[in-house]
């Protein structure tokens, strides 16, 4: 399959710190991809590298086929980048924040005209033209923030947490967007430390410390780093059982949720620890199994390269 | 500890907070759900008495609420979006300033357990600005909480929190759960609110659904099947009209499909192999809040599915 990136051994160092750390990886085009994170773990440093804006200090990087430490200018033609945070004039129109980013792109007037009446139907925004930005919903101006990153009909597109912290309703009619945009062979670049919204994409790497410390589709990293069965009990007195179990030798891991608790324990022996408990005469408890979260999986591998680390 | 009823609230034509009810117990952890213009703050501002609701009642610790008084105000805690902090003070001296906010002449002991309680001892001299998002919540929180307030109000604490922070956030709420205070909290994030003791999903003003995560999840009328598969896509273009499903929702790899509880595999595998499509995995999952409240909203707004977003949360 054709690769969109193609990323070796990228380091970048800031005086003794290195940001990122040799890191390596390749996205086929019209992948949906999705580089987590937690803040400082070098997530940014890698995409500054990727869009040309910062040079590595070591390690190759192609984007689009164009190399990142010559062709700068070339890159910043066919990618476009999206940000919930900051990317519109809020209190400029509809039509005049589209108007805007086009001239940023350098798109004359007839070809602005066919591509503003293009994205208004596909992106569902006819009519709203004359509309204050700031004045939209959320999901209609995270939708028109995206109208504008596409304005120039980029290969790769990067979307800075577009959805975070938007109601799950909106962010399902945002993320068809990006599917449909993916099927016609654009590929998608998410950064995000919303885990939820880490679930949208096909392939996920994870970042810790310039380094990545897991990777695969969401239903691979939850099989791959969460083999064991995860179990949540609740109870009216969380505080005591919580003490008990945590003296267990068969528990691997517990985390007290107010008055649920998460337990990481393998799925035989889940009857004699709750037998164990009966035995005592107090009273009883049930224990109902869920899926990991991504979430889930990335404080794991976090504490475990930590401690990796930490060696 | 807190009882609500009928809220009304409106500005100017737009019905931000329409017959709401709510009752909050002693010990009670809250998650206040909706979309973005639902109402969630402005019921936060009037509980916190901030904002003059039109009309209703508000019960606060055992007694009616006639006006907000200062020795009520003083019971509770309540965390705006947007708190300010100061930016040039240090943890301590930020601390310092909210205690005597509060009047609290010598808060050196409480300070001090704030800092433990926390985990912001460590960074007790550094300059508010120079925190991280995660630490500058954990200082917010503790600002909020330098007067002991038994009920203990947050808008939506946690947004742009990274997830180690976030964890260690909620770790923070529930030692506070346990030592006997009441907390109402506004969040997006449905995977979020299922830890929490009870669950208010709120739309366009008005309370849709209040229970537990448990009981939330069991009263959808159906089940959840996933599917895991390289063609998700193309399986996801397929079927998502198919009345079949009372929802269809694509996620990376997986498709997954809210069915009635009588709907049997075997009549989705037979048309995916009609289609000649092939898929890696299905099996029943747990449904989830999201999916509760997706079901509750379409059933609310049928026309929101396709693409009309108009309305929700424009205060225009």
């Amino acid at each position: 399959m054709e690769s969109a990136v193609i990323v070796e051994n990228l380091t970048r160092k800031f005086g003794h710190f290195v940001a990122v750390d040799h890191i390596s990886f390749s996205i086929p085009r019209g992948q949906v991809f999705g580089f987590l994170g937690a803040n400082g773990a070098g997530k940014s440093t890698t995409i500054r590298m990727l869009c040309g804006l910062l040079k590595p200090t070591s390690g190759q990087a192609i984007v689009a086929g164009y190399d990142i430490y010559h062709q700068s200018e070339e890159i910043k033609k066919v990618i476009g980048y999206m940000s919930q945070k900051f990317s519109l004039y809020r209190d400029l129109k509809v039509k005049e924040n589209l108007e805007f980013f086009a001239r940023v792109y350098g798109l004359d007037n007839k070809k602005f005209k066919s591509r503003v009446a293009e994205l208004e139907e596909k992106i569902g925004l006819s009519g709203k033209e004359e509309l204050i930005t700031g004045k939209l919903p959320v999901g209609w101006r995270q939708r028109l923030a995206l109208a504008c990153a596409i304005l120039h009909q980029p290969e790769i597109i990067f979307l800075d947490e577009p959805t975070g912290g938007v109601d799950p309703l909106a962010r399902r009619q945002f993320w068809d967007l990006i599917y449909d945009l993916s099927s016609e062979g654009k590929t998608i670049f998410v950064t995000t430390h919303y885990l939820d919204e880490a679930e949208y994409c096909q392939e996920i790497k994870i970042m810790h410390a310039g380094r990545i410390i897991a990777e695969g589709s969401p239903a691979q990293i939850k099989k791959r780093y969460f083999p064991e069965k995860l179990f949540e009990l609740v109870t009216a007195e969380p505080l005591r059982i919580y003490n008990w179990l945590k003296e267990q030798p068969e528990i691997e891991q517990i985390s007290l949720f107010g008055k649920k608790l998460h337990l990481l324990i393998s799925s035989d022996q889940v009857k004699q620890i709750q037998e164990r408990w009966n035995g005592l005469g107090i009273g009883r408890f049930d224990l109902r199994p869920i899926v990991p979260t991504l979430e889930d999986v990335f404080i794991r591998r976090l504490e475990e390269a930590g401690g990796e680390k930490g060696k | 500890m807190l009882i609500v009823k009928n809220l009304n609230k409106s500005f100017g034509p737009f019905k931000a907070v329409s017959n709401f009810n709510l009752t909050i117990g002693r010990e009670e952890f809250i998650c206040l759900v909706g979309p973005d213009g639902a109402g969630k703050s402005t019921t936060l501002r009037i509980l916190a008495g901030l904002e003059k609701p039109d009309s209703g009642e508000i019960e606060l610790f055992g007694k009616k609420v006639v006006t907000f008084t200062s020795g009520l105000r003083t019971r509770i805690g309540y965390l705006p979006q947007n708190f300010s902090l100061y930016g040039d003070l240090t943890v301590e001296e930020n601390l310092k300033f909210f205690a005597g906010l509060y009047g609290q002449h010598s808060p050196e002991e409480l300070i001090k357990s704030l800092l433990e309680f926390t985990r912001l001892g460590p960074f007790k001299d550094r300059q508010a600005d120079q925190l991280s998002g995660g630490m500058k919540q954990k200082l917010s929180l503790a600002c909020t909480l330098v007067h002991q307030p038994e009920l203990i109000l947050l808008d939506e604490p946690t947004t742009g929190v990274d997830p180690v922070s976030r964890r260690d956030f909620w770790q923070i709420l529930f030692s506070l759960q346990r030592e006997g205070k009441s907390i109402l909290m506004t969040t997006p994030y449905l995977d979020e609110a299922e830890r929490a003791t009870r669950v208010a999903l709120m739309n366009q003003g008005q309370l849709l659904a209040f229970d537990t995560p448990e009981k939330l999840i069991a009263s959808l009328p159906g089940k959840v099947l996933e599917l895991v598969s390289p063609e998700s896509r193309v399986i996801y273009q397929h079927l998502k009209t198919d009345r079949a499903f009372l929802d269809v929702q694509l996620r990376g790899d997986r498709v997954d499909f809210l069915v009635s509880k009588e709907y049997q595999e075997e009549i989705l595998k037979k048309s995916l192999v009609d289609k000649n499509l092939s898929w890696e995995d299905l099996a029943e999952i747990s449904p989830s809040l999201e999916n509760v409240f997706i079901y509750l909203l379409k059933k609310e707004n049928p026309g929101r599915e396709n693409g009309d977003i108009n309305g929700i949360g424009s205060h225009s």
